[in-house]
């Protein structure tokens, strides 16, 4: 499983704190949310970025207050079908304007890469052997859609209009 | 009707060759079943108990000519030789090799049609009112609506996994033909006090294995909303929705667990926020631009010839019954708008063959100025044919076996493909209805009973709407054998209802039995103008039970008792 983003494999600072009897004392860590709370001032106070991971029954209106601490928020698949986490995701940039790294972790099927790119994710765990060149060949191929997300990319409904003399 | 330009051309070609690169990865054995499932169910594709089964998008069942011909020719060609309509106004091909999909759905874009999300967990096609836009009774034509959700819905990037398949039905006429109370959304538009367009929102009805008839959550919603509105429950849908029983997914569960007066709080608290954000908004000229391309044809200025008509009925016999039963009035002067049952008794119900299709297609250029029409009820419509040419087109229809005069009567069924295709089928469907279709062959013995729907479905999964048919009928399977539970006093109209259950369920053999003793009944004790759901409103249950099962108790009672 690698860390893709911006198109590239990524070395991943973050360690993985979720599973973990005790958070490690230094360095950059992803929590669960039960972690946070319990320790949250002590997190804040780290010289080192934190993130946290939320299950997919983990809604994360219980985090958007704390958006701010937060260098990432990972939104678990637990199974593909599963597709809450492209909701909490544009809550969590739409409405709570959370601009730091979002990330698909779990169960992302290269054929999902798209929808969770315009919902708002930048950063996704994919597996086979070349996770860069699935993740440009699943999102590379549309140029066109019909729903505006906070991506920013403009729907059909608005170019249509948008053309000069259209 | 909508033409795509070219973002529309643009998305549908993406599309496919995405598809065509999964099928790719599935032949060259990079992809499992398991995980080629879900891609292709989101493109209609399903694997069926012979072949697999491709589900064709009809938009809200409005069809071009030159559509419907290019269907007959993809049926001909990758099929064999004929398809199914369904009661969500699709098709369905049911012989389809896997490594030919992708030149169909190139064939398809060419026509502008697709099999996007006609099947998956996913916003399906948006069903419609088959005489939209030509019955005079009609507030506003729908489908300018269903198709602004149309393109709202295809890809949409936060609900193609949803908890479970989610359908939308528009219809704009106080008289219901979409069956939108029993859709996980139906969409009513009406005109407020202020005459202001607006629509009634009807959520959480829904068939299959725990039938509801959908509660209203808002009684006036703009049309300028509709979007926002749209997206505000499928995202309270979408978060809340069960996921832990695919028998307990759909919305239908979520309103009724939640109570209706919560959910809608839900609904509009998150309405609230949604439509506080610009990303919904549609351009007034966007409205305008699709609304353009369903502007009325150009009609003629034509004389109401209806006095000449019943004289020629009158003539011919034949003429006169199809006259009666399958020719509706239409807003216009002049004109009529047909009905094509796909019901001749004795055929599958909602089946047309590659030659019936391109005769039909003909025809419609001929006499209906190139437009068909398909219902949920399984039969064609030509929406817009003139009075004077009604003879001509009946001769024509007639040599085609397509000019049964039993639109809304006895053997007008509604049938799922059942146990002769489906995998999930536990009896068979189409046999049924072809062996009460021909008890009930006569058309003056059928003109007489009147209007009365009878829907089959082969199993719980209600594809045949069996809850809302006046008399329903569902296979189902006990110790090897099949066997029919029937339900009176279903409808799907502006007046829904669920059926009653009847009581023991009975074979094969003995359907078309039993139902010509609720009929004998029914004629029996009906008042005059009463149709058979009237009757057995009035009188309930115990007066057609007594009846249907006779004196002697039909063996399979015991049996299935036992």
């Amino acid at each position: 499983m690698a860390l893709v983003k911006d198109g590239a494999v990524v070395a991943d600072p973050f360690i993985d704190a979720t599973g973990l009897a005790a958070v490690p004392a230094a360095g950059p860590v992803i929590v669960g949310l039960e972690q946070w709370r319990a320790g949250q001032d002590g997190l804040i106070a780290r010289r080192d970025p934190v993130g946290i991971r939320l299950r997919s029954d983990q809604h994360p209106a219980a985090i958007a207050d704390d958006l701010a601490h937060l260098a990432v928020v990972a939104l678990e698949f637990p199974v593909f079908r599963d597709g809450r986490a492209y909701s909490y995701a544009r809550l969590l940039r739409e409405r709570w304007g959370y601009r730091g790294e979002l990330r698909a972790v779990g169960d992302v099927l290269p054929d999902q890469l798209h929808f969770m790119q315009r919902v708002g994710f930048d950063a996704f765990e994919i597996g086979g052997d070349d996770p860069a060149g699935t993740w440009r060949a699943a999102t590379g191929g549309f140029s066109t859609w019909y729903q505006a997300t906070g991506d920013g990319r403009v729907p059909a409904r608005q170019l249509r209009h948008g053309r000069p003399g259209g | 009707m909508y033409r795509y330009d070219e973002f529309d051309h643009a998305l549908v070609a993406e599309r496919i060759s995405q598809f065509r690169g999964q099928v790719e990865r599935r032949l060259a054995g990079a992809l499992s079943e398991d995980q080629f499932k879900p891609l292709r169910l989101m493109n209609g594709l399903y694997l069926q108990l012979h072949a697999y089964m491709l589900r064709i998008n009809v938009p809200y069942g409005t069809l071009s000519s030159r559509q419907l011909r290019r269907l007959a020719a993809i049926a001909r060609r990758y099929d064999r030789g004929f398809g199914h309509f369904t009661t969500r106004q699709n098709l369905q091909l049911n012989w389809i090799r896997l490594h030919q999909v992708p030149d169909i759905l190139a064939e398809l874009a060419e026509v502008e049609m697709n099999a996007m999300q006609s099947s998956g967990n996913c916003v399906r096609n948006v069903t419609s009112d088959q005489f939209a836009g030509r019955i005079r009774e009609e507030v506003a034509d729908p489908r300018p609506w269903c198709e602004l959700i149309r393109q709202w819905s295809i890809l949409h990037p936060e609900f193609s996994y949803l908890p479970r398949k989610f359908k939308i039905a528009v219809t704009g006429s106080p008289h219901d033909r979409a069956a939108v109370r029993v859709h996980d959304i139906g969409l009513h538009l009406h005109r407020n006090a202020g005459g202001e367009l607006g629509f009634e929102v009807v959520v959480g009805g829904g068939l299959g294995r725990m039938p509801f008839i959908g509660s209203t959550i808002r009684e006036f919603l703009p049309t300028a909303d509709l979007l926002s509105y749209l997206e505000a429950v499928l995202r309270v849908y979408n978060l809340g929705g069960r996921r832990d029983n695919i028998h307990r997914a759909r919305i239908k569960v979520q309103v009724n667990a939640l109570g209706v007066g919560q959910f809608r709080e839900l609904v509009e608290q998150e309405w609230q926020q949604v439509r506080a954000s610009p990303l919904l908004a549609v351009p007034e000229a966007e409205v305008a631009r699709i609304q353009a391309y369903f502007a009325p044809p150009a009609w003629e200025t034509l004389p109401d010839a209806g006095g000449a008509l019943a004289a020629r009925g009158r003539e011919v016999p034949d003429f006169g019954r199809w006259l009666a039963r399958n020719v509706v009035e239409h807003r216009a002067s002049g004109y009529a708008i047909v009905n094509v049952p796909l019901k001749t008794p004795g055929r599958v119900p909602g089946d047309a063959t590659s030659d019936q299709m391109g005769a039909v297609a003909d025809l419609a250029d001929r006499y209906s100025l190139g437009e068909v029409r398909v219902s949920h009820r399984q039969n064609l419509v030509l929406p817009d044919v003139r009075q004077a040419d009604l003879f001509d087109l009946w001769t024509a229809l007639a040599r085609l076996e397509l000019a049964a005069p039993n639109t809304g009567l006895v053997s007008d069924i509604v049938a799922c493909p059942g146990l002769d295709y489906c995998s999930l089928a536990n009896a068979r469907s189409i046999s049924v209805a072809q062996d009460i279709a021909r008890r009930f062959a006569d058309p003056d013995e059928a003109a007489d009973i009147g209007n009365l729907a009878i829907n089959i479905s082969g199993c719980m999964n209600a594809c045949g709407h069996h809850h809302v048919g006046h008399i329903g009928i569902l296979g189902v399977e006990k110790n090897g054998r099949e066997f029919y539970q029937l339900t009176l006093g279903g409808s799907s109209a502006e007046d829904t209802s669920l059926g009653d259950r009847l009581g023991p369920g009975v074979s094969a053999e003995e359907v078309p039995l039993v139902i010509a003793r609720i009929v004998e009944r029914y004629k029996a004790l009906r008042r005059e103008g009463e149709r058979f759901l009237d009757s057995y409103r009035r009188v309930g249950m115990d007066e057609f039970k007594a009846a249907a099962y006779g004196d002697a108790p039909p063996h399979s009672r015991q049996r299935e008792s036992a």
